[in-house]
Protein backbone atom coordinates (compact mmCIF):
# COMPACT_ATOMS: atom_id res chain seq x y z
CA UNK A 1 0.00 0.00 0.00
CA UNK A 2 1.82 2.93 -0.84
CA UNK A 3 1.82 6.13 1.77
CA UNK A 4 -0.38 8.65 -0.37
CA UNK A 5 -3.55 5.90 -0.64
CA UNK A 6 -2.76 5.19 3.54
CA UNK A 7 -3.06 8.82 4.26
CA UNK A 8 -6.16 9.01 2.74
CA UNK A 9 -7.62 5.61 3.91
CA UNK A 10 -6.68 7.42 7.33
CA UNK A 11 -8.13 10.71 5.96
CA UNK A 12 -11.75 8.92 5.40
CA UNK A 13 -11.74 7.75 8.75
CA UNK A 14 -11.08 11.01 10.15
CA UNK A 15 -13.58 12.60 7.76
CA UNK A 16 -16.05 9.85 9.24
CA UNK A 17 -15.93 11.06 13.04
CA UNK A 18 -16.20 14.10 12.45
CA UNK A 19 -18.44 14.44 10.29
CA UNK A 20 -20.99 11.63 11.76
CA UNK A 21 -20.37 13.69 15.17
CA UNK A 22 -22.05 16.45 13.71
CA UNK A 23 -25.93 16.43 15.47
CA UNK A 24 -29.19 16.83 14.28
CA UNK A 25 -30.20 20.33 15.14
CA UNK A 26 -33.96 19.31 16.02
CA UNK A 27 -32.61 16.68 17.90
CA UNK A 28 -29.68 17.21 19.54
CA UNK A 29 -28.69 13.93 21.07
CA UNK A 30 -28.40 12.06 18.09
CA UNK A 31 -25.11 12.09 15.55
CA UNK A 32 -25.99 12.11 11.94
CA UNK A 33 -24.20 8.54 12.09
CA UNK A 34 -26.53 7.68 15.06
CA UNK A 35 -29.03 8.58 12.25
CA UNK A 36 -27.40 6.94 8.96
CA UNK A 37 -27.92 10.50 7.57
CA UNK A 38 -24.67 10.59 6.44
CA UNK A 39 -23.83 8.18 3.65
CA UNK A 40 -20.43 8.65 2.02
CA UNK A 41 -16.92 9.73 2.14
CA UNK A 42 -14.54 10.18 -0.32
CA UNK A 43 -11.07 11.83 -1.41
CA UNK A 44 -11.54 12.98 -5.13
CA UNK A 45 -8.35 14.47 -6.08
CA UNK A 46 -7.36 16.24 -2.52
CA UNK A 47 -10.82 17.33 -2.34
CA UNK A 48 -12.89 15.94 0.87
CA UNK A 49 -16.32 15.11 -0.69
CA UNK A 50 -19.28 14.32 1.75
CA UNK A 51 -22.79 12.49 1.20
CA UNK A 52 -25.47 12.96 3.00
CA UNK A 53 -29.08 11.99 2.61
CA UNK A 54 -32.53 13.69 3.71
CA UNK A 55 -34.52 12.03 6.30
CA UNK A 56 -37.77 13.54 4.89
CA UNK A 57 -38.38 15.45 1.43
CA UNK A 58 -39.11 18.56 3.15
CA UNK A 59 -36.34 18.53 6.23
CA UNK A 60 -35.12 21.92 7.26
CA UNK A 61 -32.50 20.78 8.75
CA UNK A 62 -30.49 19.47 5.55
CA UNK A 63 -29.11 22.95 5.00
CA UNK A 64 -28.20 23.40 9.09
CA UNK A 65 -26.51 19.94 8.87
CA UNK A 66 -24.57 20.87 5.75
CA UNK A 67 -23.18 23.33 7.12
CA UNK A 68 -22.33 22.34 10.03
CA UNK A 69 -19.92 19.50 8.72
CA UNK A 70 -18.23 22.09 6.78
CA UNK A 71 -17.36 23.74 9.76
CA UNK A 72 -16.62 20.69 11.71
CA UNK A 73 -14.15 19.89 9.26
CA UNK A 74 -12.34 23.23 8.93
CA UNK A 75 -12.29 23.13 12.58
CA UNK A 76 -10.51 19.68 12.53
CA UNK A 77 -8.31 20.88 9.99
CA UNK A 78 -9.78 19.44 6.98
CA UNK A 79 -10.66 20.78 3.44
CA UNK A 80 -11.63 21.77 0.87
CA UNK A 81 -15.01 19.97 1.41
CA UNK A 82 -17.93 19.41 -0.34
CA UNK A 83 -21.04 18.39 1.21
CA UNK A 84 -23.57 16.90 -1.53
CA UNK A 85 -26.76 15.71 -1.12
CA UNK A 86 -27.58 11.50 -2.39
CA UNK A 87 -31.79 10.53 -2.72
CA UNK A 88 -30.54 7.10 -3.75
CA UNK A 89 -31.16 4.94 -1.63
CA UNK A 90 -33.89 6.62 0.43
CA UNK A 91 -33.56 7.67 3.55
CA UNK A 92 -35.67 4.60 6.23
CA UNK A 93 -35.87 4.62 9.64
CA UNK A 94 -34.54 1.13 9.61
CA UNK A 95 -30.83 2.84 9.41
CA UNK A 96 -31.19 4.22 12.66
CA UNK A 97 -28.26 2.42 14.58
CA UNK A 98 -29.32 0.85 18.34
CA UNK A 99 -27.21 3.09 19.78
CA UNK A 100 -29.12 6.17 18.23
CA UNK A 101 -32.17 4.02 19.41
CA UNK A 102 -31.03 4.18 23.10
CA UNK A 103 -30.37 7.93 22.74
CA UNK A 104 -33.67 8.97 21.55
CA UNK A 105 -35.35 7.16 24.42
CA UNK A 106 -33.02 8.32 26.72
CA UNK A 107 -33.57 11.81 25.69
CA UNK A 108 -37.59 11.04 25.99
CA UNK A 109 -38.86 10.17 22.37
CA UNK A 110 -40.04 6.42 21.61
CA UNK A 111 -38.17 5.70 18.85
CA UNK A 112 -39.35 4.35 15.19
CA UNK A 113 -41.13 0.86 15.26
CA UNK A 114 -38.46 -1.77 14.04
CA UNK A 115 -39.36 -4.18 11.20
CA UNK A 116 -39.58 -1.65 7.92
CA UNK A 117 -41.94 -1.94 5.25
CA UNK A 118 -45.26 -0.65 4.44
CA UNK A 119 -46.73 -2.07 7.56
CA UNK A 120 -44.30 -0.92 10.15
CA UNK A 121 -45.72 2.74 8.97
CA UNK A 122 -49.24 2.20 10.35
CA UNK A 123 -48.39 -0.52 13.17
CA UNK A 124 -47.66 2.07 15.66
CA UNK A 125 -50.08 0.31 18.36
CA UNK A 126 -47.33 -0.99 20.34
CA UNK A 127 -45.71 2.27 20.82
CA UNK A 128 -43.59 2.08 24.86
CA UNK A 129 -43.51 5.05 26.74
CA UNK A 130 -39.65 6.37 26.21
CA UNK A 131 -40.19 7.28 30.17
CA UNK A 132 -41.84 4.09 32.46
CA UNK A 133 -41.83 1.60 29.49
CA UNK A 134 -45.09 0.45 29.42
CA UNK A 135 -47.07 -0.11 26.37
CA UNK A 136 -50.49 0.83 27.23
CA UNK A 137 -49.90 4.24 25.21
CA UNK A 138 -52.02 6.57 22.96
CA UNK A 139 -51.43 8.23 20.27
CA UNK A 140 -52.62 12.45 20.72
CA UNK A 141 -51.42 13.72 17.58
CA UNK A 142 -50.80 12.32 14.54
CA UNK A 143 -48.41 14.94 13.21
CA UNK A 144 -45.89 16.42 15.95
CA UNK A 145 -43.73 19.05 16.50
CA UNK A 146 -41.52 18.27 13.80
CA UNK A 147 -42.53 16.55 10.90
CA UNK A 148 -40.20 13.28 11.89
CA UNK A 149 -42.50 12.88 15.15
CA UNK A 150 -46.29 12.32 16.29
CA UNK A 151 -47.44 13.12 19.88
CA UNK A 152 -48.26 10.46 22.33
CA UNK A 153 -49.18 9.99 25.83
CA UNK A 154 -48.29 6.89 28.01
CA UNK A 155 -51.51 5.90 29.81
CA UNK A 156 -49.77 4.68 33.43
CA UNK A 157 -47.48 7.41 33.71
CA UNK A 158 -49.81 10.06 31.68
CA UNK A 159 -46.32 11.48 30.61
CA UNK A 160 -47.08 13.42 26.66
CA UNK A 161 -44.59 12.27 24.41
CA UNK A 162 -42.94 12.09 20.79
CA UNK A 163 -42.70 9.03 18.92
CA UNK A 164 -39.99 9.49 16.14
CA UNK A 165 -42.36 7.76 13.31
CA UNK A 166 -41.81 5.12 10.98
CA UNK A 167 -40.25 6.27 7.49
CA UNK B 1 -32.28 39.80 -15.72
CA UNK B 2 -33.83 38.25 -12.41
CA UNK B 3 -37.36 38.75 -11.50
CA UNK B 4 -38.35 38.55 -14.85
CA UNK B 5 -40.28 35.69 -16.10
CA UNK B 6 -38.46 32.44 -17.79
CA UNK B 7 -39.72 30.57 -20.60
CA UNK B 8 -38.58 27.22 -20.07
CA UNK B 9 -37.26 24.42 -22.92
CA UNK B 10 -39.49 22.28 -21.94
CA UNK B 11 -38.66 18.63 -23.31
CA UNK B 12 -41.28 15.51 -22.32
CA UNK B 13 -39.49 14.72 -18.95
CA UNK B 14 -38.91 18.37 -17.90
CA UNK B 15 -42.06 19.17 -18.61
CA UNK B 16 -43.23 15.91 -16.38
CA UNK B 17 -41.15 17.01 -13.58
CA UNK B 18 -42.75 20.70 -13.66
CA UNK B 19 -45.76 19.42 -13.67
CA UNK B 20 -45.79 17.22 -10.63
CA UNK B 21 -43.41 19.67 -8.73
CA UNK B 22 -46.46 22.59 -9.07
CA UNK B 23 -48.97 20.30 -7.72
CA UNK B 24 -46.83 19.44 -4.65
CA UNK B 25 -45.98 23.45 -4.41
CA UNK B 26 -49.54 24.69 -5.34
CA UNK B 27 -51.20 22.16 -2.84
CA UNK B 28 -48.18 22.50 -0.12
CA UNK B 29 -48.84 26.36 -0.87
CA UNK B 30 -52.71 25.70 0.17
CA UNK B 31 -52.44 23.89 3.23
CA UNK B 32 -49.51 26.58 4.51
CA UNK B 33 -52.64 29.50 4.57
CA UNK B 34 -54.02 27.45 7.26
CA UNK B 35 -51.38 28.71 9.58
CA UNK B 36 -52.78 30.39 12.53
CA UNK B 37 -56.11 29.78 11.46
CA UNK B 38 -56.61 25.75 11.97
CA UNK B 39 -59.58 24.60 14.05
CA UNK B 40 -57.11 23.55 16.73
CA UNK B 41 -53.88 22.92 17.56
CA UNK B 42 -52.64 19.59 16.21
CA UNK B 43 -54.34 20.00 13.29
CA UNK B 44 -52.33 23.52 13.25
CA UNK B 45 -49.56 21.51 13.41
CA UNK B 46 -50.53 18.29 11.18
CA UNK B 47 -51.55 20.77 8.33
CA UNK B 48 -47.86 22.46 8.77
CA UNK B 49 -46.16 19.18 8.70
CA UNK B 50 -48.04 18.05 5.81
CA UNK B 51 -47.43 20.94 3.57
CA UNK B 52 -44.37 20.94 4.47
CA UNK B 53 -43.80 17.59 3.01
CA UNK B 54 -45.13 18.53 -0.15
CA UNK B 55 -43.00 21.70 -0.28
CA UNK B 56 -40.34 19.29 0.21
CA UNK B 57 -41.46 16.86 -2.77
CA UNK B 58 -41.81 19.95 -4.83
CA UNK B 59 -38.14 21.05 -4.09
CA UNK B 60 -36.64 18.07 -5.09
CA UNK B 61 -38.94 17.91 -8.28
CA UNK B 62 -37.62 21.26 -9.31
CA UNK B 63 -34.21 20.53 -8.57
CA UNK B 64 -33.93 17.70 -10.99
CA UNK B 65 -36.08 19.59 -13.50
CA UNK B 66 -33.07 22.27 -13.34
CA UNK B 67 -30.54 19.60 -13.87
CA UNK B 68 -32.60 17.87 -16.98
CA UNK B 69 -32.98 21.46 -18.22
CA UNK B 70 -29.14 22.05 -17.77
CA UNK B 71 -29.82 25.79 -18.37
CA UNK B 72 -28.58 26.90 -14.64
CA UNK B 73 -31.62 27.17 -13.28
CA UNK B 74 -32.35 26.16 -9.57
CA UNK B 75 -35.74 25.24 -8.02
CA UNK B 76 -36.43 28.65 -6.85
CA UNK B 77 -36.28 29.98 -10.83
CA UNK B 78 -39.16 27.91 -11.24
CA UNK B 79 -41.07 28.11 -8.34
CA UNK B 80 -40.75 31.74 -8.21
CA UNK B 81 -40.09 33.17 -11.93
CA UNK B 82 -42.95 31.38 -13.84
CA UNK B 83 -46.43 32.64 -14.94
CA UNK B 84 -49.31 31.68 -14.47
CA UNK B 85 -49.32 30.17 -18.01
CA UNK B 86 -46.59 28.13 -17.13
CA UNK B 87 -47.74 26.54 -14.18
CA UNK B 88 -48.83 23.20 -14.95
CA UNK B 89 -50.51 21.64 -11.92
CA UNK B 90 -53.72 19.97 -11.28
CA UNK B 91 -56.68 22.38 -11.05
CA UNK B 92 -57.60 20.37 -8.08
CA UNK B 93 -54.44 21.82 -5.95
CA UNK B 94 -55.45 25.59 -6.48
CA UNK B 95 -58.79 25.44 -5.59
CA UNK B 96 -59.66 27.44 -2.34
CA UNK B 97 -59.06 26.09 1.04
CA UNK B 98 -62.92 26.72 1.80
CA UNK B 99 -63.82 25.32 5.09
CA UNK B 100 -61.62 22.66 6.54
CA UNK B 101 -64.38 19.88 4.68
CA UNK B 102 -63.39 21.24 1.58
CA UNK B 103 -59.35 21.21 2.81
CA UNK B 104 -59.43 17.51 3.99
CA UNK B 105 -61.64 16.33 1.04
CA UNK B 106 -59.45 17.90 -1.66
CA UNK B 107 -56.25 16.43 0.44
CA UNK B 108 -57.86 12.93 0.08
CA UNK B 109 -58.78 13.47 -3.52
CA UNK B 110 -54.72 14.11 -4.01
CA UNK B 111 -53.42 11.71 -1.47
CA UNK B 112 -55.65 8.55 -2.17
CA UNK B 113 -54.06 9.17 -6.57
CA UNK B 114 -50.29 10.22 -5.27
CA UNK B 115 -49.70 7.59 -2.55
CA UNK B 116 -50.15 4.93 -4.82
CA UNK B 117 -48.70 6.45 -7.79
CA UNK B 118 -45.56 7.58 -6.05
CA UNK B 119 -45.33 3.55 -5.23
CA UNK B 120 -45.54 3.26 -8.78
CA UNK B 121 -42.78 5.61 -9.95
CA UNK B 122 -40.63 3.72 -7.59
CA UNK B 123 -39.77 1.39 -10.20
CA UNK B 124 -38.92 3.84 -12.66
CA UNK B 125 -36.07 3.23 -15.09
CA UNK B 126 -34.65 6.48 -13.48
CA UNK B 127 -33.08 6.80 -10.44
CA UNK B 128 -33.46 9.79 -9.32
CA UNK B 129 -36.98 9.62 -9.42
CA UNK B 130 -37.36 6.54 -8.44
CA UNK B 131 -35.65 7.94 -5.33
CA UNK B 132 -37.67 10.82 -4.99
CA UNK B 133 -40.80 8.71 -5.36
CA UNK B 134 -39.30 6.06 -2.35
CA UNK B 135 -39.20 8.98 -0.15
CA UNK B 136 -42.73 11.13 -1.48
CA UNK B 137 -44.34 7.75 -0.68
CA UNK B 138 -44.07 7.37 3.12
CA UNK B 139 -45.05 10.74 3.50
CA UNK B 140 -48.09 10.38 1.36
CA UNK B 141 -49.28 7.64 2.75
CA UNK B 142 -49.65 9.75 6.20
CA UNK B 143 -51.63 12.58 4.30
CA UNK B 144 -54.14 9.79 3.43
CA UNK B 145 -54.89 8.45 6.90
CA UNK B 146 -54.45 11.94 8.09
CA UNK B 147 -57.42 13.00 5.30
CA UNK B 148 -59.63 9.75 5.62
CA UNK B 149 -59.85 10.16 9.16
CA UNK B 150 -61.44 13.88 9.07
CA UNK B 151 -63.52 12.78 6.16
CA UNK B 152 -65.03 9.84 8.19
CA UNK B 153 -65.15 11.97 11.24
CA UNK B 154 -66.93 14.83 9.23
CA UNK B 155 -68.96 12.54 7.34
CA UNK B 156 -70.39 10.57 10.27
CA UNK B 157 -70.39 14.21 12.41
CA UNK B 158 -73.35 16.41 13.17
CA UNK B 159 -75.74 17.51 10.27
CA UNK B 160 -73.28 20.60 9.40
CA UNK B 161 -70.31 18.85 9.47
CA UNK B 162 -71.90 16.15 7.16
CA UNK B 163 -73.44 18.80 5.18
CA UNK B 164 -70.17 20.67 4.37
CA UNK B 165 -68.25 17.08 3.85
CA UNK B 166 -71.14 16.33 1.61
CA UNK B 167 -71.04 19.88 -0.32
CA UNK B 168 -67.06 19.46 -0.45
CA UNK B 169 -67.14 15.98 -1.99
CA UNK B 170 -69.76 17.69 -4.90
CA UNK B 171 -67.51 20.16 -4.92
CA UNK B 172 -64.40 19.27 -5.93
CA UNK B 173 -64.95 16.26 -7.33
CA UNK B 174 -65.32 17.78 -10.92
CA UNK B 175 -61.60 18.27 -11.02
CA UNK B 176 -60.59 14.89 -10.12
CA UNK B 177 -60.44 13.44 -13.63
CA UNK B 178 -57.47 15.17 -14.39
CA UNK B 179 -55.26 13.51 -12.38
CA UNK B 180 -55.61 10.57 -15.08
CA UNK B 181 -55.33 12.53 -17.79
CA UNK B 182 -52.05 12.30 -19.70
CA UNK B 183 -50.65 14.22 -23.47
CA UNK B 184 -48.82 12.57 -26.18
CA UNK B 185 -44.81 13.85 -24.33
CA UNK B 186 -45.86 11.79 -21.09
CA UNK B 187 -47.29 8.86 -22.62
CA UNK B 188 -43.63 8.64 -24.41
CA UNK B 189 -42.47 8.49 -20.56
CA UNK B 190 -44.56 5.64 -20.04
CA UNK B 191 -43.95 3.81 -23.18
CA UNK B 192 -39.51 3.56 -22.14
CA UNK B 193 -40.91 2.51 -18.69
CA UNK B 194 -39.54 6.22 -16.78
CA UNK B 195 -43.01 7.18 -15.73
CA UNK B 196 -45.69 5.34 -14.83
CA UNK B 197 -49.73 5.46 -16.31
CA UNK B 198 -51.80 7.27 -14.18
CA UNK B 199 -54.86 5.87 -15.60
CA UNK B 200 -54.13 2.22 -14.26
CA UNK B 201 -54.71 3.64 -10.96
CA UNK B 202 -57.96 4.93 -11.81
CA UNK B 203 -59.91 2.17 -9.85
CA UNK B 204 -57.17 1.69 -7.09
CA UNK B 205 -58.09 5.82 -6.42
CA UNK B 206 -61.71 4.90 -6.61
CA UNK B 207 -61.86 2.23 -4.84
CA UNK B 208 -60.17 3.85 -1.78
CA UNK B 209 -61.82 7.03 -2.06
CA UNK B 210 -64.80 5.30 -2.30
CA UNK B 211 -64.72 2.91 0.66
CA UNK B 212 -63.72 6.53 2.86
CA UNK B 213 -66.90 8.24 1.75
CA UNK B 214 -68.97 4.85 2.72
CA UNK B 215 -67.44 4.78 6.34
CA UNK B 216 -68.50 8.55 6.32
CA UNK B 217 -72.00 8.20 5.63
CA UNK B 218 -71.29 10.33 2.51
CA UNK B 219 -72.68 9.93 -0.93
CA UNK B 220 -70.33 9.66 -3.93
CA UNK B 221 -70.97 11.94 -6.88
CA UNK B 222 -71.86 10.57 -9.93
CA UNK B 223 -71.45 13.12 -12.11
CA UNK B 224 -69.28 11.96 -15.29
CA UNK B 225 -68.04 15.80 -16.82
CA UNK B 226 -64.96 16.27 -15.69
CA UNK B 227 -63.20 20.22 -15.52
CA UNK B 228 -59.65 20.54 -17.79
CA UNK B 229 -56.90 22.89 -18.50
CA UNK B 230 -54.38 22.57 -15.41
CA UNK B 231 -51.89 20.45 -17.03
CA UNK B 232 -51.70 22.90 -20.34
CA UNK B 233 -51.48 25.96 -18.50
CA UNK B 234 -55.38 27.00 -18.39
CA UNK B 235 -55.91 28.10 -14.37
CA UNK B 236 -58.79 29.41 -12.58
CA UNK B 237 -58.46 32.97 -11.26
CA UNK B 238 -57.59 31.15 -8.00
CA UNK B 239 -53.92 30.52 -9.37
CA UNK B 240 -53.02 34.01 -10.21
CA UNK B 241 -54.23 35.47 -7.02
CA UNK B 242 -52.10 32.70 -5.06
CA UNK B 243 -48.85 33.11 -7.26
CA UNK B 244 -49.16 36.88 -6.37
CA UNK B 245 -48.54 35.65 -2.77
CA UNK B 246 -46.02 33.08 -3.15
CA UNK B 247 -43.97 34.68 -5.99
CA UNK B 248 -44.55 39.06 -4.60
CA UNK B 249 -41.20 39.05 -2.74
CA UNK B 250 -38.89 37.93 -5.70
CA UNK B 251 -41.02 40.13 -8.46
CA UNK B 252 -40.59 43.16 -6.04
CA UNK B 253 -36.93 42.79 -4.85
CA UNK B 254 -35.67 40.22 -8.05
CA UNK B 255 -32.73 38.14 -6.85
CA UNK B 256 -33.21 39.27 -3.05
CA UNK B 257 -31.50 36.82 -1.01
CA UNK B 258 -31.92 36.56 2.84
ZN1 LIG C 1 -45.10 6.05 30.90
Amino acid sequence: MSAALHDSEALRGEVWRVAGAVTDPEIPVLSIADLGVLRDVAIVDGRVEVAITPTYSGCPAMNMIALEIELALEKAGIGPVTVKTVLSPAWTTEWMTEDGRRKLREYGIAPPAKGGGRRALFGEDQVACPQCGSTSTAELAPFGSTSCKSLWQCKTCREPFDYFKCH
Amino acid sequence: MAGASITVAETPLVRYLLRRADDALILGHRLSEWCGKAPMMEEEMALANMGLDLIGQARSLYTYAGEVEAAGRDEDAYAYLRDVRGYGNLLLVEQPNGDFAATMVRQLFYSAFIDPYWRALMGSSDATLAAIAAKAEKESAYHVRHSAEWVIRLGDGTPESHRRAQEALDGLWAFTGEMFETDAGERSLIAEGIVPDPEALRAVWLESVAKVVAQAGLTLPQNAWMQKGGRSGEHSEHLGHLLSDLQYMQRAFPGATW
